[in-house]
């Protein structure tokens, strides 16, 4: 099985994920094994294909711009890692 | 024991007032002490909270003898990626932390209103991506069927909950085929309805395009109870159909005359095993002796599914993924600035699968590489789906095996991720083309002793003839009325 390259630490950045070097080491190896198998589907002829995103064919849903009552402030903090006065708390981003 | 019944059983009883809805929740919790320290299908559960919802029912009950809640004090079990008010959600997952729902999902706001006792948080491979519940931070769940052997995933703690007797019935959810796959491997039944009909609101995503709730349950009648009350047009989740909901229980008539069924050529593949193959050979023998007519069908591209499923699903759960940042809920790891608290955090919280899963499906939609692998996945779709809407043009259901082994060894595949993705063979076109598929048990190994599956898919909301040709084939064999000595 051929084995594709990847730049996992740039990848891993992307996904705001840290991973450990033994991490890195491991994973690389088998993301190139299974981007190795995914290799199949480029002997595919799909220049004329419709891609599929969905697999109900179904419009945009619209509804009216009105207000209707939703989960309430102190429920939707609940669960904050840090809050304080209803607000979550976040280290500092702007000098 | 109360707790070995069905829903349609129980509810007669209930009914009766020969049982009250507090001797079989406590039949349950009794079973849950019995076996569940050897099985943990049960992340938790609180037992003072399900004796009160069933002490609740049996107030009703005493008011109301002819009521048409349909689950009236039926405890049913919730795979721990589904929202229920006021109990701990953590998708198997350390980085939710001590989360607690504030909401309930619309499936449990629909099995509450018909009066169903909804208790316990059922383990998961972690934010259900896997196929034998090993990847769960709250550790491994064992089949019920033989204790060193996986239960299959991702709702392992669902399938092995309902086939040790641990809860009547139980939601899970299924993207590759994490219902069905787990119902065969434990023997019980699993359905994922076709994408649309259940509502995914308080469903945390994996891959919103693929993901369905469904239920696992003793028997085809109660899979059809089931899914005729968490069906239906959410105004939550626009991608909910609105069709209506058809009276899934008045298809269970028996006859399956005239019905054609496929055989699809492309999934007599080199890894299925022999008993496997087998018992699938003699159900399908069966289904033709009840009346079915069986055709021999094409899905050419059948081997081009984990592929293709592999690039969307992580694609779509890197991004849905990306909400466990460790700001607004769960458990944070502090940094000096916000991107190192994202890092830290999402590294110290997801275990090695997720990880996985989120580097690749990044790296598919990264600059570059977005239309080699992602959009040609989508495009492969298309082909996957076309493939089983010819097919539906000739036939009314498709037969496969659901797994093409039976339940592997706890540890026989966890290092080894590719192998683990191509066990999902026979489950995952089903997600990708949108359909629904049915699993029910058709068989056991010899030695040792372990349920082998049977999978019918549908076409898009063909829920009615599945059940159809399933109940009309259990029927007529014993399969699902074995148990496991616990």
């Amino acid at each position: 099985m051929s084995s594709t390259e990847i730049d996992i630490k740039y990848v891993a950045h992307l996904a705001r994920l840290h991973l450990t070097p033994d991490e890195e080491k491991k994973f690389g190896a088998q993301l190139g094994n299974i981007l190795g198998y995914i290799e199949k589907l480029k002997g595919l002829e799909v220049a004329n294909v419709e891609p599929t995103a969905h697999a109900t064919p179904m419009p945009n849903v619209m509804r009216p711009d009105e207000v209707h009552p939703s989960l309430p402030h102190d429920d939707a903090m609940r669960n904050a890692p840090a809050k304080a006065n209803g607000l979550f708390i976040v280290p500092k981003i702007i000098e | 024991m109360l707790n070995q019944l069905t829903i349609s059983e129980l509810t007669a009883k209930l009914a009766s007032r020969e049982i009250s809805a507090h001797e079989l929740m406590q039949s349950c919790l009794d079973q849950i002490a019995r076996v569940d320290g050897n099985i943990h299908a049960f992340i938790s559960h609180n037992a003072s909270d399900a004796l009160a919802q069933a002490d609740a029912a049996d107030k009703e009950l005493a008011k109301d003898d002819r009521t048409t809640r349909c689950l009236l004090g039926i405890p049913v079990a919730v795979k721990d990626v589904i929202a229920v008010k006021n109990q701990p959600l953590n998708c198997g997952s350390k980085i939710l932390g001590e989360f607690v729902s504030p909401y309930d999902a619309t499936v449990v706001e629909k099995l509450k209103s018909a009066g169903a006792i909804v208790f316990g948080r059922l383990n998961m491979d972690e934010f259900a991506m896997g196929s034998s519940t090993e990847n769960s931070a709250f550790g491994v769940t064992r089949n019920p069927w033989g204790t060193t052997r996986i239960p299959g995933g991702s709702s392992g703690g669902s399938a092995a909950a309902v086939a040790a007797d641990e809860a009547i019935a139980s939601l899970g959810s299924d993207t590759g085929g994490s219902i069905r796959q787990p119902a065969a491997l434990c023997g019980c039944v699993g359905l994922k309805p076709t994408y649309g009909r259940v509502s995914r609101y308080g469903l945390v995503a994996f891959a919103s395009s693929l993901d369905q709730i469904g239920p696992l349950t003793k028997n085809v009648r109660d899979a059809a109870i089931m899914l005729g009350v968490i069906g239906g047009h959410d105004s939550c989740d626009s991608t909910s159909v609105p069709q209506p909901v058809p009276n899934y229980t008045a298809t269970l008539i028996g006859d399956i005359k005239g019905l054609k069924l496929g055989l699809p050529k492309e999934y007599m593949i080199g890894g299925l095993d022999a008993e496997v193959k087998s018992a699938v050979d003699t159900a399908v023998k069966q289904l033709q002796s009840l009346g079915a007519e069986i055709v021999e069908i094409s899905l050419p591209h059948t081997d081009y599914a984990v592929a293709t499923y592999y690039i969307i699903a992580t694609a779509e759960a890197s991004a849905n993924l990306a909400r466990f940042d460790g700001i607004r809920y769960g458990a944070r790891v502090d940094g000096a600035d916000p991107i190192e608290l994202y890092c830290k955090t999402r590294g110290a919280g997801f275990g090695a699968e997720v990880k996985r899963r989120i580097i690749l499906g990044t790296y598919v939609l990264s600059s570059g590489y977005y239309d080699a692998y992602y959009l040609r996945a989508q495009k492969v779709r298309t082909l996957i789906r076309n493939d089983f809407l010819k097919a539906f043009e000739k036939v009314d259901a498709i037969v496969t095996p659901t797994s093409p082994t039976a339940a592997f060894k706890i540890g026989e595949k966890s290092d080894d991720p590719l192998q683990m993705y191509l066990s999902d063979i026979f489950t995952i076109s089903c997600n990708l083309a949108g359909i629904c598929g049915i699993s029910i048990p058709c068989g056991f190994t010899k030695k040792p002793k372990l349920p082998i599956g049977l999978q019918l898919l549908g076409k898009p909301f063909g829920e009615e003839t599945l059940f159809k040709i399933a109940h009309a084939y259990e029927q007529s064999t014993d399969w699902h009325s074995q148990k496991p000595a616990l």
